[in-house]
């Protein structure tokens, strides 16, 4: 099954709709709740960062009876190194960002952790992809 | 490993029911149906949060409680009292008023629940306190949250806190401590005054207990009822009052919204309504919401002030409670430095009691069992879905287009109960009028097509 989502940048207020989704999707198709709330965290975070960083976004979700793999492509700066990026703690994120809760460097170390397949690829000016697969056994 | 039987304290009077659609439009879970002009609940679902007995315009929804005179089976007749009762009446009906007359009226003890708030607070701050127990916390107070949890959030379950809440806590208390006096343990009768459904339903099939220590459950309208019957017709010398039952003042605001966060340690939130605990459940479950410690949610608006069995307007009761609790502050005296001791004396019988078994989640939403399955009958969903129109207008008896379409992959509908769909497929003659028609009717009930007054109910309350 697939669905898509689209994602602005800025628009911090609708952060979490397409985590929503996926998670009432997965609820019905009876997959186990520590599962959900893993793919839940992962795609959260995602979705935050391609809001707080880019300038748009696109969501493909991808669910098989074994795995759910969330892609998530979106138009922007990029990250000059990645290394660095899924260092814990390191943050480009600005001021006003961080006082609405957002940019503690903790985005993408996190989605790894909750992530059983996690590829991330950058170009510089031109925007990241980001790939995540959780496996449902 | 879901548990599968539930008991419901509300009940539909088929024979009153007329089918009118309100309550199937409140419904927090989608759990109702209209069939064959009755509502039809899905027990699974239903959380007990009472809002359709709110709405429900001929009182066709009751709430199922034990009849008074059960009281009359045991010699000690405890009535365990919410603190929301005294703030029912008008505020020239004193607390000492109110529980000499539940005495008149048959009970021999009377208790106020939130007293045992006295330590069970720091059984909270204690679990709070240990790391291993996942965050936030969420109360166990109100028992329409934790079925809220268990069919709609099932992956916070881990999060309820397992503990009594302070009504199972009074009641151990009040019972083993006139066993102590030495009255037999049968001849104990608890009986519990509810101003909710979800309380009848916690006591009659208790989540992550065995059993309950209460005995019975009494609706809060009726006894307000009898009470305020008695003090009306009371006339100058008769009104002698007996000091009432002191309860530490700090305590009487439990039950109401922050009454407990306020209580607890660490960074603790306070969420009220049905609307706003779902939204905030869900934000919880995304992980949008970290680093709170403890939370404490009612699905009813000022808390247990709101409840659907509360005769008085929920703004003036916690008016009272405030006040009576300034009244208590202020004249000292009154402060139960006893009760106080009298607990401290039972803190090793709590502390053995008071934890909870594991809550186990009971998910409504999936589709099937078997996930290949499921996912078969969702992308058939999704095709429905774009035949329907999207309106939920509700002329196909379930609260939504949605819900009709699950209905339909799960059995329990067809897509010709949808009036839209039976107009296109009359234009292209694949439905007959006449066919059309006895959907209808097997939907609504003959009467709902016949000219009369009945149909038509306004709602009955404020």
């Amino acid at each position: 099954m697939k669905f898509e989502y689209k994602i602005e940048g800025g628009d911090f207020t609708h952060a979490g709709y397409a985590s929503s989704q996926v998670k009432k999707v997965l609820k019905q198709l009876n997959v186990d709740p520590k599962l959900i709330k893993r793919v839940v965290v992962c795609l959260y975070e995602a979705e935050v960062n391609v809001v707080a960083h880019a300038c748009s976004g696109t969501i493909y979700i991808d669910i098989s009876t074994e795995r759910i793999k969330m892609k998530l492509e979106d138009k922007g700066l990029g990250i000059p190194d990645i290394d660095l990026a899924m260092k814990k703690g390191y943050s480009t994120a600005s001021s006003a960002v961080r006082e609405m809760g957002f940019g503690a460097g903790m985005g993408l170390p996190n989605i790894k952790n909750n992530a059983d397949e996690f590829n991330l690829s950058s170009v510089v000016d031109q925007g990241t992809v980001l790939e995540i697969v959780v496996y449902f056994k | 490993m879901e548990s599968k039987s539930f008991h419901h304290a509300l009940k539909i009077l088929k024979d009153v029911c007329i089918g009118c659609s309100n309550c199937m439009r409140v419904c927090p879970t989608e759990a109702l149906r209209v069939r064959n002009g009755k509502a039809v609940l899905y027990d699974n679902r239903c959380i007990d949060c009472g809002e359709c007995f709110k709405v429900c315009p001929v009182n066709a929804i009751i709430i199922e409680q034990d009849d008074f005179s059960e009281i009359y089976s045991y010699e000690r007749r405890v009535a365990l009292v919410p603190a929301v009762l005294l703030g029912q009446f008008p505020t020239d009906v004193s607390p000492h008023a109110v529980y000499t007359t539940l005495i008149e009226l048959g009970f021999t003890d009377v208790f106020e629940v939130e007293s045992s708030a006295e330590v069970l607070k720091d059984f909270i701050n204690e679990y709070i306190a240990n790391s291993n127990t996942p965050k936030p916390v969420i109360s166990s107070f109100c028992p329409a949250v934790v079925r809220l949890i268990q069919v709609k959030f099932p992956a916070l379950v881990d999060n309820i806190m397992l503990l009594k809440p302070p009504l199972d806590l009074s009641a151990l208390y009040y019972k083993q401590m006139l066993v102590d006096q030495g009255v037999a343990e049968s001849d104990i009768g608890i009986f519990y005054i509810t101003p909710c459904a979800a309380k009848i339903a916690a006591v009659k099939s208790p989540v992550g207990d065995s059993y309950s220590y209460v005995d019975g459950v009494i609706n809060m309208d009726v006894i307000y009822n009898k009470v305020l019957r008695v003090i009306k017709q009371k006339t100058g010398d008769d009104i002698t009052y007996k000091k009432a039952c002191t309860i530490n003042p700090q305590n009487i605001l439990w039950s109401l919204t922050n009454g407990e966060a306020n209580r607890i340690k660490g960074r603790s939130l306070a969420v009220d309504g049905l609307n706003n605990a779902i939204d905030f459940l869900e934000r919880l479950e995304n992980d949008e919401i970290t680093d709170v410690d403890f939370l404490e949610i009612r699905t009813c608006d000022e808390g247990c002030a709101g409840g659907v069995l509360n005769s008085g307007n929920r703004f003036l009761t916690v008016e009272r409670l405030k006040n009576r609790v300034n009244n208590l502050l202020d004249n000292k005296s009154d402060i139960p430095t006893e009760s106080a001791k009298c607990f401290e004396k039972y803190r090793p019988i709590f502390k053995q009691n008071i934890s909870v078994e594991p809550v186990k989640p009971r998910s409504m939403l999936k589709l099937d069992e078997d996930m290949a399955m499921a996912m078969k009958k969702m992308e058939r969903v999704q095709r429905i879905m774009r035949f329907l129109p999207g309106i939920d207008c509700g002329s196909c008896g379930a609260p939504s287009c949605q819900a009709l379409a699950e209905d339909i992959v799960k059995g329990h509908a067809a897509i010709s109960h949808c009036i839209f769909m039976q107009k296109m497929m009359e234009q292209t003659r694949k439905l007959h009028p006449d066919h059309s028609f006895r959907i209808m009717e097997s939907i609504w009930g003959k009467d709902r097509f016949s000219k009369g007054s009945e149909k038509i109910k306004k709602r009955k309350k404020r």
